[in-house]
């Protein structure tokens, strides 16, 4: 008897079930884990995601034929039962859980432990496999908690009102963002947005997402009248788009941020530590909550991964896949137009 | 070292040099006495000896972790420094500590004098005790590899501001060889200290690059031309009993080079000298790499004396018998400095840098195009009735280089830019064949167009073959053709060679991978201009 998913050209596989999942090219039926561009790709025939990953898609994709479903909810998919569980990674993102007879296998997409008060928190799920990304595998990557890098984002932010300049953060448009605006203190100052930040803010807030109040920038905005303001944008909109803000400080909010030639290579001013994935014990405590005895680890730093893994008794992997993880210079897709 | 870790912190963050001087200012205004010291040391390369062997050092910081060594040395080149990826990898201080910086630094100099085992358990409490930065700083401390992104010219000008002395004369102040041992912040900073007029330097003059044509200057008659030799450009001051010898960042270099000491009783008082140090054998200069061993030393062993002795090759004169002459001509000035130099012993180190004579520029061109045997870089044009400006200016002297070097290379790595090319690839790595392998052997980061960046660019997306962080290694498919001033052998790089100012002049479309350069090629280069 073959596995239950299978790693194709295409994605991967469930053949019992007649689907991939988050696959890179188009095939009939896709299930995906979440609404970033590496994993939920356009041309699919028929989609499914959870219903707080839905919206997102829609306004990605455009009109696509998507299905959408609750967390936990099981629904019979040919041969299988397939349930999405929460991922921690950003709204509405999910682990798709596949049985069948009794085997369960586990795709984690992206995920991090850590509650961020905004995205539905990660649910440890069993299986006999997991299939886990492992973009921050290496055991110099340790988050802090969320609590300790926003002190820091509102002590530069305040900073930086009180000495008359312009704090830009940059983080991507659709997730970190939002978490970052959620949590910011809102009583610094005013808070302004670029276009694909603030477009991924009307369709959360539309689902009931709580967000602070934001200024999109348009070209007629007078900036003056924002003094000391927080510009959240796309790392991607650094440079010639951030130019119009005058007297400011830069910031990057990134997993990246941890290593100090990264900082220091991104030339700007402050670097947060702050990922949307699993950083090294978050990656070791979720695989070790599944009870997997199968490893398989897709994208981040797989090689090195997967030997700790098999060092650590499991039966470990490496999985090819198109996904970018984290990746720090990767143009975001919802900016390029 | 919590203060010293905040400033560390401020410096590391910010690439403006404002913002840099005013940390620092800072802090030499509101830290103690002995911290302020310290960290003039620390900041002037006096840092403490290396204490500790590194490969024990990561067998302990894994062990401490409680990861196998083998996924600590995976994750070190990811990193890329040692002592972060110590830091980054313990768990946090079971201990926390605030001890001042020079508590740590005494901490760091008595470990040195340790017992193997007494060492070990010295340094795990020291991990224990510290967080963060502060975690990284001694980590740097014990690795002996302090370095931060401020010159000795930046720290003195903040300590200029915060104790309101003229930069030149704390310049003068923090040469020679003291260390926090020997003196006190009050002595060596706060002490006047008569003799700092006497060092004082001229701004140097400096020259554009030729990009026209050499004819367009006009009569080659009134033009000086010389050798551009490769060296490190120098100002040499004579006065009153005593010398100084100044770089162009206005470093004082006088102790690095003790064999112009001797000028002293040849040379008259009231003289200063504009010129090139090179380290100099018989009638030729030596490789620049002869010459860089003796950078960055603040004290010379006689062996290396012996074996890259130094001159200077004096391009011009700017005070004589005591008068500013620097609004006399070329001309005037050169045939005084040639003058004074024809009645010194011919085995001083000062040599004259000897005028081409040429009825043409044709006659010119032929004579540069030799410079690269000579170990000179081009020619140095200047013209005869300028006087000896200060900065950049354009118009009287100009520096005309030979052509640069050359190799095809095929591209191993590539790594995004910084600033307005943070989105591009613009640091890439290229090899040359040693057989069937690729050997890396320069970085390059410049010299194509934006256009040419972001085809590359969207071509290593496609073909990433392996991510290590935010550096990609592609596939081996294009060759570009490497323009490089100069090649030295290095024990530092896996293929033996190190070029100077490597830069991407052509993108080899037309060049098959098979066809790029070997490390053959590379060896003969360096045996030909090494
Ligand atoms: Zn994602
Ligand atoms: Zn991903």
């Amino acid at each position: 008897m073959g596995d239950l998913l299978t790693f194709t050209d295409s994605g991967i596989y469930c053949e019992k079930g007649g689907f991939y999942v988050d696959p890179w090219r188009p095939v009939d039926r896709a299930l995906i884990t979440h609404g970033h561009a590496d994993h939920a790709r356009s041309g699919h025939a028929h989609y499914m995601a959870t219903h707080a990953a839905a919206p997102v898609m829609r306004h990605r994709l455009g009109d696509i034929d998507l299905q959408s479903i609750d967390y936990g909810t099981v629904q019979r998919i040919g041969d299988v039962d397939v349930s999405f569980h929460p991922a921690g990674h950003v709204p509405g993102s999910a682990q798709i859980r596949i049985e069948h007879k009794g085997e369960v296998w586990v795709v984690s997409g992206d995920y991090k432990i850590e509650p961020d008060g905004f995205s539905e928190p990660f649910e440890p799920v069993t299986c006999h496999a997991f299939i886990t990304e492992c973009t921050f595998g290496l055991p110099v990557f340790k988050w802090q908690p969320q609590n300790n890098v926003m002190d820091q984002i509102n002590d530069w932010w305040r900073k930086n009102a009180a000495a008359g300049r312009t704090s830009v953060l940059g983080a991507y448009a659709l997730g970190k963002a939002q978490r970052i605006l959620s949590a910011v203190n809102a009583d610094i100052g005013p808070i302004l947005t670029h276009g694909a930040v603030e477009n991924t803010n009307d369709v959360l807030r539309a689902q009931g997402l709580i967000l602070p109040d934001t200024i999109r920038v348009t070209p007629d905005l007078d900036l003056k009248s924002y003094s000391g303001a927080l510009v959240v944008c796309p790392p991607s909109g650094f440079g010639s788009w951030t130019q119009r803000f005058g007297a400011q400080s830069t910031a990057f909010a990134s997993g990246w941020m941890a290593v100090r030639g990264v900082r220091r290579r991104r030339a700007a001013d402050r670097g947060f530590v702050m990922s949307d994935h699993a950083d090294w014990d978050g990656l070791n405590t979720a695989i070790a909550e599944t009870g997997a005895e199968r490893i398989f680890v897709t994208h981040g730093y797989t090689s090195i991964f997967r030997r700790w893994l098999e060092d650590q008794g499991y039966d470990a992997q490496i999985v090819e896949t198109e996904y970018e993880g984290d990746a720090l210079d990767q143009t975001d897709p919802e900016i390029a137009a | 070292m919590k203060r010293f870790a905040q400033l560390f912190t401020v410096l590391d963050q910010t690439t403006k040099t404002t913002l840099k001087t005013a940390a620092m200012a800072d802090y030499f205004r509101d830290a103690p006495d002995d911290d302020k010291l310290w960290c003039i040391a620390l900041f002037s390369s006096r840092r403490p000896k290396r204490a500790i062997n590194t490969t024990r050092l990561r067998e302990w910081a894994a062990e401490r972790a409680g990861i196998p060594l083998w996924l600590f040395e995976e994750a070190y080149p990811i990193v890329g420094d040692l002592a972060e990826t110590i830091s980054l990898v313990l768990p946090l201080p079971s201990n926390p500590q605030d001890h001042s910086l020079t508590h740590w630094v005494n901490y760091v100099i008595d470990l040195g004098m340790l017992e193997e085992t007494d060492r070990k358990s010295g340094i795990l409490k020291a991990w224990d005790q510290l967080d963060g930065v502060e975690r990284f700083l001694f980590n740097k401390l014990i690795t002996g590899g302090f370095r931060v992104g401020v010159s000795q010219k930046l720290m003195t000008r903040a300590l200029a501001k915060a104790t309101d002395q003229p930069e030149a004369q704390l310049t003068h102040k923090l040469m020679g060889n003291w260390t926090p041992a020997t003196t006190s912040y009050h002595a060596l900073i706060l002490t006047d200290d008569p003799a700092a007029d006497l060092s004082k330097p001229y701004p140097f003059y400096l020259a554009y690059q030729l990009d026209g044509e050499a004819q367009d200057l006009g009569d080659v008659t009134e033009w000086s031309a010389e050798y551009k030799w490769d060296g490190i450009r120098g100002q040499l001051i004579l006065r009153d009993g005593q010398h100084f010898l100044w770089s162009r960042g206005e470093d004082l270099m006088t102790d690095r080079f003790p064999e112009l000491a001797q000028l002293v009783d040849f040379v008259p008082p009231g003289t200063v000298i504009d010129g090139e140090v090179l380290a100099w054998q018989g009638d030729a200069p030596l490789p620049f790499s002869a010459l860089q061993k003796r950078i960055g030393r603040k004290t010379v062993p006689k062996k290396l004396l012996s074996e890259a002795p130094v001159v200077l090759k004096a391009y011009d004169l700017l005070e004589w018998q005591g008068q500013d002459i620097r609004d006399w001509s070329f001309k005037k000035r050169r045939a005084q400095l040639a003058d004074m130099i024809v009645d010194l012993p011919d085995d001083l180190p000062l040599r004259l840098s000897d005028s081409l004579t040429a009825d043409s520029w044709q006659d010119l061109a032929d004579q540069r195009a030799i410079s690269r045997d000579l170990g000179a870089e081009g020619l140095m044009l200047k013209r005869l009735d300028s006087p000896y400006l200060s900065g950049r200016k354009k118009g009287d002297w100009w520096k005309w280089k030979v052509d640069p070097l050359t190799i095809d290379a095929v591209m191993i790595y590539a790594q995004s830019g910084h600033g307005r090319r943070a989105n591009l690839f613009t640091d890439f790595t290229f090899a040359v064949w040693n057989g069937n392998d690729l050997v890396p052997f320069t970085k390059a980061y410049s010299g194509l167009t934006d256009a040419e960046f972001r085809q590359i660019t969207q071509w290593v997306k496609k073909n990433t073959l392996q991510r290590f962080g935010p550096v990609r290694q592609v596939k081996p498919e294009h060759v570009f053709e490497i323009a490089f001033e100069g090649i030295q052998e290095s024990t530092r790089h896996k293929s033996g060679v190190a070029l100077r100012f490597p830069r991407m002049s052509r993108w080899r479309h037309d060049k098959p991978l098979q066809e790029a350069n070997t490390l053959g090629d590379l060896k003969e280069m360096l045996q030909q201009y090494g």
